[in-house]
């Protein structure tokens, strides 16, 4: 297939001039995304708008129908998926989870459950888990493939507030240890606006990017979310111009 | 009774295979597929083939078709429903076409584990042996595929694949087992032992040895009561394996109760 634009090729992932149908639905339609070393990248979008399709696009999990993505030679991807669902007839242990598929050294399982936030679980049973003990064990599975690229797909949904940021602060520090880029969907518009380098807003196309206050100002974006957000949002400038101006 | 006791070790690989079916697919999918043995037995008669062939080949095409079926937006429950009913049904009204041959319809849908001679012991050998290969080379992408698609594709393994190779497996488990515990209860034999296991076990590899030992048991201990009580083995070790799973349930449950208890 020819391409309008050809990948670019300094990026660690580039899509370009994606679209996935199910069924008779256009779920995505020319969607064009590049992912820098150790950029982070927020998709935001409401429910049903394609965000976990994309996604699932990119890990391999859904083949496109039309466009591609490339992923540049010898990345490796970790992957954090939206609450996962384990059948709890099939026994397993934190330690034999992140063992999955491959095992990997003591060493290396101490050393990404530790920067997981999750060391003190490594015995504990995946179905005596909470919620955010869950997903730091997902996270820690992830940073086992010592990953280029981290993606997230809601990682914090079902988390109350402290477990957002705590867990958000390891994907900070991650971030820097391992020096990956970060992708991540997320509905903590706190947290994109905090750490986003780059903000996609999704509906099927992607209908505005940018950084995030480019984002938060567009119109587009606020017709998709409402009023409220857009105060919300409008309140963290604010604040913050108000600290830069103290400063 | 030697030979049927030798048997007893085919419980391994069809347990090891059941620690993933109590989890991965629905139970109607061992039905399925067991049932459609019976429909193998008919053809294999009328085809005047080996009876193992016949219901391995319709077993394996059984399994693929709903494999195949899944994740297209059918109902499974109805599609897997339809599907395994039918599969008894036809093979019921094939055998009874089958003019001039008569067989025990009871051996093949309760099993006859004392009509097991030495030919089939090396078939069942053959087949658990073949099982049990599967398992071993392909069981961490099998465990990851069964936890979740989305993570084994992460990890760059195909879940589908994946399934392929659990449909086969379950389909040689179905097709070995056939002559022992008859179409009815091959599936009984899948799930009991397992979830018997389940309660002691913190890995699933652990849950698949005792699940094979859980089986043993129950055939071994089965055969020697149904000799005894002269009642039908199949049954007599499917119903001993019950009684295994109601005793490690009720332990499990009062020590629980106790603990809370006391604590």
């Amino acid at each position: 297939m020819r391409l309008a634009h050809p990948p670019d090729s300094d990026a660690i992932l580039s899509v370009r001039q994606l679209g996935v149908r199910f069924g008779g639905q256009q779920i995505l339609e020319n969607i064009n995304l590049d992912l820098y070393r150790q950029q982070v990248v927020t998709l935001i979008g409401p429910n049903g708008s394609g965000k976990s399709t994309l996604v699932k696009t990119l890990i391999g999990a859904v083949t496109p129908t039309s466009g591609q993505v490339t992923i540049a030679p010898q990345q490796r991807i970790g992957y954090v998926p939206q609450r996962l669902h384990l059948d709890p007839t099939l026994p397993m242990t934190v330690k034999r989870f992140i063992n999955l598929p491959r095992r990997h050294s003591s060493r290396d399982l101490h050393k990404a459950l530790e920067d997981a936030g999750a060391e003190a679980l490594i015995h504990a049973a995946m179905s005596e888990l909470s919620g955010g003990q869950f997903q730091r064990v997902l996270l820690a599975r992830a940073l086992l493939a010592k990953p280029d690229i981290l993606i997230l797909d809601e990682a914090t949904q079902g988390l109350d507030h402290r477990g957002t940021a705590a867990f958000y602060q390891h994907i900070e520090s991650v971030r820097h240890t391992y020096g990956c880029a970060v992708l991540m969907v997320s509905h903590d518009l706190h947290v994109v606006m905090r750490t986003a380098d780059h903000v996609l807003c999704l509906n099927r196309v992607i209908c505005c990017e940018g950084e995030p206050e480019h984002v938060a100002s567009s119109p587009h974006y606020q017709a998709l979310f409402g009023d409220q957000t857009a105060q919300t949002l409008a309140l963290y400038r604010h604040h913050h111009q108000e600290a830069a101006n103290v400063g | 009774m030697a030979c049927a006791v030798r048997r007893g070790a085919g419980g391994d690989g069809g347990c090891s295979v059941g620690v993933f079916r109590g989890v991965a697919a629905h139970g109607l999918l061992r039905d399925a597929t067991a049932h459609a043995a019976i429909l193998g037995v008919a053809l294999a008669l009328l085809l005047n083939v080996s009876i193992f062939l016949g219901v391995l080949t319709v077993a394996l095409v059984m399994a693929g078709c709903v494999s195949l079926l899944s994740g297209r937006g059918y109902a499974m429950d109805t599609l897997l429903g339809v599907m395994a009913h039918s599969a008894l049904a036809v093979g019921l009204v094939a055998v009874s076409f089958l003019a001039g041959v008569r067989i025990d319809l009871n051996a093949y849908l309760f099993g006859d584990i004392l009509a097991v001679g030495k030919s089939d012991l090396w078939i069942i050998g053959g087949g658990v042996l073949l099982v049990l290969i599967l398992l071993f080379w392909r069981w961490s992408s099998l465990l990851t595929a069964t936890l979740s698609d989305e993570l084994a594709h992460a990890s760059g393994l195909h879940p589908r694949r994946e399934q392929l190779v659990l449909t086969l497996a379950l389909a040689l488990v179905v097709a070995v087992a056939l002559k022992v515990v008859g179409v009815l209860l091959i599936a009984a034999l899948l799930i009991i032992p397992a979830a018997t296991a389940r309660p002691f076990c913190r890995t699933p590899e652990v849950m698949a040895m005792v699940a094979a030992g859980v089986a043993m048991l129950a055939v071994t201990v089965g055969l020697r009561a149904a000799y005894v009580m002269d009642t039908p083995t199949g049954p007599t070790i499917v119903t001993l394996a019950a009684v295994l799973f109601t005793l490690a349930t009720v332990t499990t449950q009062s020590w629980r109760f106790l603990r809370q208890r006391i604590q």
